[in-house]
């Protein structure tokens, strides 16, 4: 029977040409634009760390003066609480997070010196993050308490450098010291960058920043504050430093505290040790304010308002734009239909049951839908080819994963399916007398 | 003609009536929010910077192996090859002027702090962009100045980055001058800078000069500036030139020779992202990509909309048109002009889309309410909604142009037939 309708339809669909091009085209268009835009939006919202997101811990206290902040502490932390908090040793992984920008030169290759961005992080990071090594590994809780000249890179850089060799073993120039260089990353492009993301609730919405490239240069935290000493970004300070960029006595918050705590006990203790801590601050006299934050790294993106207002704006719109299509294309069939009143009459008078050209009537539209999404996913390759040639930080990112490829068809034929129920039981409640009186 | 025949006719179709209406309405509602979101990027875009762009290009270098600018002797040797350097940009025939400069308006690197009335004073009366550069500043960036005097060479002091003494004078612009002052005479007045407690006295005050950065957060203080007679050492430089009419091209080649041979140890690198010697004309696009991006987005739904909205009514009303057939060979059997049939046609289409465009307004009206609200954006006047009407009212009759045409030849005839 379905293949008898499907032939009903090819027929119907070929006699109007130009009426059934209009439907897929407008199809065609509301599913191109509406994929288009969701895909990014899916590329940007969605969870960084699958399946270990909801273990990743940002804790916050707040050192600043009692007039500084009002009810949310600061976004990261003074040197001597992160450094308080990570050699406590509470949670199950901990990793400290500063960030600079370093001369880096490597004393073997012929290259000009370039300036990068370093991350100074501690040994925890690359198990907790469950970050990809293409060669060697990170370093070791040892490294961090030696101070150790070792250096772990991107597979960026070993490529510009080192031309995609294993370079583990070889020494890299950072600033004035040499490192050792013990890991190279693997490609890894979260988005978005996820354990920089900070600050959102202040940009007012201009966040396609969060979702650039991760640090080239990763070191051992220490190490990191030993050679490139006076280089470093504070989040805010709350009197100008003495020494700018050197911040470890600073009155400044700069540095970013992770921690992995996997069951809900682990958590509630936790929360308790940072609530203690923050009173026994201020006890000493150290805190002028007592509130902590423990949010999970979802909670914490979804403070920072990590999605781009553009991209929302831009979802937004493309899905008014697909009701319009929608209720196009409707108006459509439903002439179409209609105007076909004398032929259904007749397949009601042959004993063609409602049902019947109810499901027949869908099966036009439907294939209507399915023509649509070939349309509509070829548009949002186009859509995403323009993505991709945007300045924007994410614009690498804009791909169509085999998810979205499978949604971009079985939305367009639900659309269509949608549009097409309406005129069908409009026409499947023809009457048949009336319209061979006219025939 | 009278419209009872019409609406008579019109509560047949009912389904059909509605689709056209709410379609209309839909369109008119984004289209109109959309033009005023083009609107508003493009008046962004177009804000004038305060430089006089034209024939100015900035270079972007680095010393390789230069002091570290810690203590006064490797400060002083920094400030020895910035001079150097600006002294031969200067003498290059296509070069008309140049400054040494921290950063520049539409470049994402700024120097911001607040500004106070008062030594003790807590809070910040002030927020501002801070630019250091020489007594050429003001004329390689040809701000206008409206108030007191420029920086003379006598004025310019130098210091590393890290120091934190601010110059007995400064220049601001209006805008800040306005906020610190607002009775005036902002011009001999001593203001704060950051956390001095030695007053800056201001000497001169120029007529706009936006921050560098031009994404949101920086919307608050976008055109309070200070500008500051201080030559910033540190191990990179950046120097604001000014090319002689027409020869902009000819300057940018010359300049890179130049540089290298004064001083080979240094990297003028061009990236992927952008170039270390670049136009003002290029800066200006880079800085408003995402927004023009933005803006073309908008204006290629708005085109991709109204087509489609127009050829929903050309298959709508070519359905109805070709159901009426014989009515219409009927009336003009009786007697009914072309004239009429077409009429008949065009005031049904105006009565849908009328009734869509008053729907329109409301929804227009709410989507701005609603992005105001969640984009925090500004309130649409009138004028777009009323242009938006006069647009979807247009629309509806260019679409129904051609079935009322066709409509129109029906031959009376056609009464004969059948019935």
């Amino acid at each position: 029977m379905f293949a008898y309708y499907l032939n009903l339809a090819l027929h119907s669909l070929k006699r109007n040409k130009v009426l059934t091009a209009l439907m897929v085209l407008a199809i065609a268009v509301g599913i191109g634009a509406s994929m288009t835009t969701l895909t990014v939006m899916h590329l940007l919202s969605g969870d960084p760390l699958p399946g270990r997101s909801a273990h990743i811990f940002y804790p916050q206290v707040d050192a600043s003066p009692a007039d500084f902040t009002k009810s949310e502490p600061l976004d990261v932390l003074d040197y001597r609480s992160a450094v308080d908090l990570w050699s406590a040793h509470r949670a199950d992984r901990q990793a400290l997070i500063a960030n600079s920008q370093i001369k880096v030169r490597a004393p073997d290759a012929s290259l000009p010196p370039l300036m990068l961005n370093m991350l100074s992080t501690t040994s925890d990071f690359f198990p907790m993050f469950d970050v990809p090594f293409r060669y060697g590994q990170g370093w070791s809780a040892q490294d961090d308490a030696r101070h150790s000249r070792v250096v772990v890179i991107s597979s960026d850089l070993n490529d510009k450098l080192f031309h995609g060799g294993n370079s583990v073993g070889r020494t890299l120039r950072l600033k004035d010291s040499d490192a050792r260089i013990v890991g190279v990353l693997a490609p890894w492009r979260p988005s978005p960058l996820f354990y920089d993301v900070r600050g959102g609730r202040f940009a007012n919405g201009d966040t396609a920043d969060f979702y650039g490239k991760p640090e080239d240069v990763f070191t051992p935290f220490y190490t990191g504050l030993e050679i490139n000493d006076g280089n470093f970004w504070q989040f805010t300070c709350w009197h100008a430093p003495d020494k700018p960029g050197h911040l470890e006595n600073a009155p400044c918050v700069w540095v970013a505290l992770w921690v992995q705590l996997n069951d809900a006990p682990k958590v509630a203790a936790y929360r308790n040790f940072l609530d203690h801590y923050a009173r026994e601050q201020k006890a000493l006299g150290r805190f002028a304010k007592t509130h902590t934050r423990l949010r999970t790294l979802m909670q914490w993106l979804d403070f920072n308002g990590v999605v781009p207002s553009d991209v929302k704006l831009q979802t937004w719109l493309a899905f008014a734009f697909l009701a319009i299509c929608l209720f196009n294309t409707i108006g459509l069939l439903l002439a179409k239909f209609l105007r076909r009143g004398g032929e259904i009459g007749v397949r009601r008078a042959l004993g063609a049951s409602r049902r019947a050209v109810f499901a027949q009537c869908l099966v036009e539209a439907g294939l209507i839908g399915l023509l649509g999404g070939i349309g509509g996913w070829l548009l949002t390759m186009l859509g995403l080819w323009l993505v991709r040639r945007q300045s924007v930080a994410y614009a690498d990112l804009a791909h169509l994963d085999v998810g979205m490829f499978f949604t971009t068809f079985v939305s367009a034929v639900v659309v269509s399916l949608i549009a097409g129920a309406l005129p069908a039981l409009r026409a499947s409640r023809i009457a048949p007398a009336l319209q061979l009186k006219t025939l | 003609m009278t419209l009872h025949p019409i609406l008579a006719a019109l509560r047949r179709h009912k389904a059909g009536v509605v689709l056209i209406a709410l379609q209309i309405a839909l369109t008119l509602a984004i289209v109109c929010n959309a033009i005023f979101i083009i609107g508003q990027r493009i008046q962004r875009i177009q804000r004038p910077s305060g430089m006089d762009e034209k024939n100015l290009f900035l270079i972007t270098q680095l010393w390789v192996g230069a002091p570290t600018g810690d203590d006064q002797a490797s400060t002083d040797k920094l400030d020895s090859m910035l001079r150097t350097d600006l002294a031969t940009l200067r003498n290059l025939p296509d070069v008309e002027s140049a400054t040494t400069m921290n950063t520049i308006p539409l470049i994402n690197s700024s120097w911001t702090n607040g500004i106070r009335l008062k030594p003790d004073q807590k809070d910040a009366t002030a927020h501002a962009a801070f630019y250091f550069g020489d007594e050429q500043m003001l004329n390689t960036m040809k701000v206008q100045l409206v108030a007191g005097r420029a920086f003379t060479a006598a004025d310019v002091q130098h210091r590393g980055m890290r120091a934190k003494d601010e110059p007995p004078i400064i220049i601001v612009t209006q805008a800040l001058a306005d906020k610190l002052f607002p009775h005036g005479g902002a011009v001999g007045k001593g203001v704060y800078l950051a956390n001095n407690t030695m007053p800056s006295t201001i000497v001169g005050v120029i007529k706009r000069l936006q921050a560098p950065s031009t994404q949101n957060w920086a919307n608050s203080f976008f055109w309070n500036s200070v500008l500051e007679p201080v030559r910033l050492d540190a191990n990179y430089s950046r120097y604001l030139v000014r090319a002689k009419p027409g020869r902009l091209d000819a300057a940018m080649k010359e300049v890179r020779e130049a540089l290298f041979a004064t001083n080979p140890m240094r990297v003028i690198d061009d990236s992927a992202e952008h170039n270390s010697i670049e136009s003002l004309d290029h800066i200006r696009a880079r800085a408003y990509r995402a927004d023009r991006g933005m803006a073309i987005l908008m204006g290629v739904i708005c085109v991709i909309l109204l087509g489609v909205t127009g050829a929903g009514i050309v298959g709508l009303t070519s359905f109805w048109v070709g159901q009426r057939h014989k009515q219409i060979g009927v009336r003009r059997a009786l007697g009914a002009r072309k004239v009429d049939i077409l009429r008949y046609f065009q005031t049904e289409n105006l009565l849908i889309a009328g009734v869509g465009a008053i729907a329109g307004i409301i929804l227009a009206v709410g989507l701005n309410l609603w992005l105001m609200h969640r984009f925090e954006m500004d309130r649409m006047p009138v004028l777009y909604v009323l242009a938006g009407v006069v647009v979807v009212l247009t629309l509806g009759q260019a679409a129904v142009l051609a079935p009322a045409r066709r409509a129109a030849n029906v031959p009376p005839v056609v009464a004969t037939r059948t019935v």
